[in-house]
């Protein structure tokens, strides 16, 4: 076994870190406090390829491997996780279209997703319905040629921009999924704002009132809405959010190594404290640890192997979970400083734990995983 | 096809190793596959069988038992050739 980034790799995560770290991490803060991401910054992301990193090149894609489009997650999570959570939900719409749209979707959709000319927005939570995906409220009824929806979606990231909705609906107690364009006649969209994390993500909430759908664009087969639409689609999207958390904790490690180099108590520096220096050890130790879940996720990824779905729930678990304990780690070293709103360490430790609620909570991990453990204990 | 049918059977029993299925028998009213066994079961065909699942084979009575997953790779491999 060889864990070795190729200079490839290593050259697209350095342009992303630099990007990262000289245009978006100054301004986090503020995205944060005003809960808006400017269309300068996504433009930026646009302008880099990274909106069309898992669209094929055929429709005018830049297409990463699985470890790359994980680096840079990692890298723009670790500036603002609310821009990360744009490449996040954009691709998993992007990803879902290209591995089960009709040809037509992918046509005439993945062109403009790739670009960045429409950005894609995720729609299965509801405000009833969060991790018990199969009882969404949402209906679809056959009407013709077309689908009539009714119902709400809550806590659509990047809903308030986006131009292209993936929607989850109930048709004849099956679910099957929709692609939505924000002009739809009767669909309109509701700005959600006060959310602890993530709070530039412009998460909104949607309300269909007998939206006629065409049958053209329903996704996937009548009740294949979870299986394989949403299934595949939060497959990416928890492997972009696992990194991303990698990316949190890095942050939480990197403003910690500084902060503890510089400031001094009782005639010594902080770093060379021993609890503190116990703090530093766990972060780095479990820091490695999650990149490398996430490393090999991205790597059965990239080889097609079906072990990638539970591996990505671990990395994501593991990830997240982590970033969580570092932030309040980070935060702790940081004193009064890290409570205050202008240091970026209280933001890591908010997004940090909605990472932790987000495409899977950490219980239903803890349930998947488990469960898994028990179903393959004798094979 | 008798290859297909046991890579088939063996990959079910790698995540339900107490279960005996029959080639004909549907494993959807088993009670026991979920929407994350389902992505892992496209994914199996497709990595260990060389085809593609495209939208249209989406389709319940191609995946719901191992005859007619057999069907399905035969009738996708003869496709491709």
């Amino acid at each position: 076994m060889h864990i070795e980034l190729t200079p490839q790799q290593k050259k697209a995560q350095a342009m992303c870190k630099e990007f990262a770290q000289t245009q978006v991490a100054p301004s986090a803060n503020q995205y944060d406090q005003e809960e808006h991401m400017p269309s300068a910054i996504i433009q930026q992301c646009k302008e880099l390829g990274y909106l069309g990193a898992l669209i094929s090149q055929r429709y005018g894609g830049h297409p990463l491997d699985m470890i790359t489009f994980g680096l840079i997650n990692e890298e723009i999570g670790r500036a603002c996780s609310s821009l990360r959570s744009l490449l996040t939900v954009h691709s998993m719409v992007s990803y879902a279209i290209q591995r089960w749209g009709s040809q037509q979707q992918k046509n005439y959709y993945l062109p403009r997703l790739a670009t960045g000319e429409i950005i894609g927005a995720f729609a299965l939570s509801e405000p009833a319905v969060g991790s018990d995906a199969k009882s969404i409220e949402t209906s679809a009824h056959s009407d013709g040629d077309s689908y009539i929806l009714n119902g709400q979606k809550k806590w659509t990231t990047f809903g308030q921009i986006a131009d292209l909705f993936l929607v989850f609906a109930q048709t004849d107690g099956r679910i099957s999924a929709f692609l939505v364009e924000r002009e739809t006649p009767s669909f309109s969209i509701t700005p959600l704002t006060g959310m602890l994390g993530t709070r530039a993500s412009m998460i909104a909430e949607l309300h269909l009132q007998d939206c006629r759908i065409p049958d053209k664009n329903r996704i996937g087969g009548i009740g294949f809405g979870l299986a394989s639409i949403a299934a595949s689609a939060l497959d990416i999207g928890r492997y972009s959010v696992a990194w991303g958390c990698v990316g949190i904790a890095q942050a939480c490690l990197d403003a910690s190594l500084d902060y503890t180099s510089q400031r001094q108590q009782f005639q010594t520096y902080l770093k060379d404290h021993q609890l503190i220096r116990e703090m530093i050890t766990n972060m780095i130790t479990n820091i490695q640890a999650a990149r490398l879940l996430c490393l090999q996720a991205g790597y059965s990824k990239d080889i097609g192997q079906p072990k990638t779905v539970m591996e990505t729930w671990i990395a994501k678990y593991f990830a997240s979970t982590n970033a969580t304990r570092v932030a309040l780690d980070a935060v702790q070293i940081h004193g009064a400083h890290g409570c205050h709103i202008n240091h970026p360490v209280q933001r890591y430790l908010r997004d940090a734990k909605c990472m932790e609620i987000i495409e899977g909570s950490t219980q239903i991990q803890q349930i998947t995983i488990s469960e898994y453990g028990y179903q393959t204990q004798s094979y | 096809m008798a290859d297909i049918h046991t890579k088939t059977r063996d990959f079910i029993n790698h995540f339900f190793p107490n279960v005996t299925i029959q080639d004909d028998q549907d494993i959807f009213t088993m009670g026991f596959i979920n929407s994350l066994f389902a992505m892992q079961l496209v994914m199996f065909v497709e990595s260990e069988f060389g085809i593609t699942v495209e939208n249209e084979d989406l389709d319940i009575n191609n995946f719901k038992s191992i005859n007619a997953i057999a069907s399905l790779v035969e009738r996708k491999a003869g496709n491709a050739a």
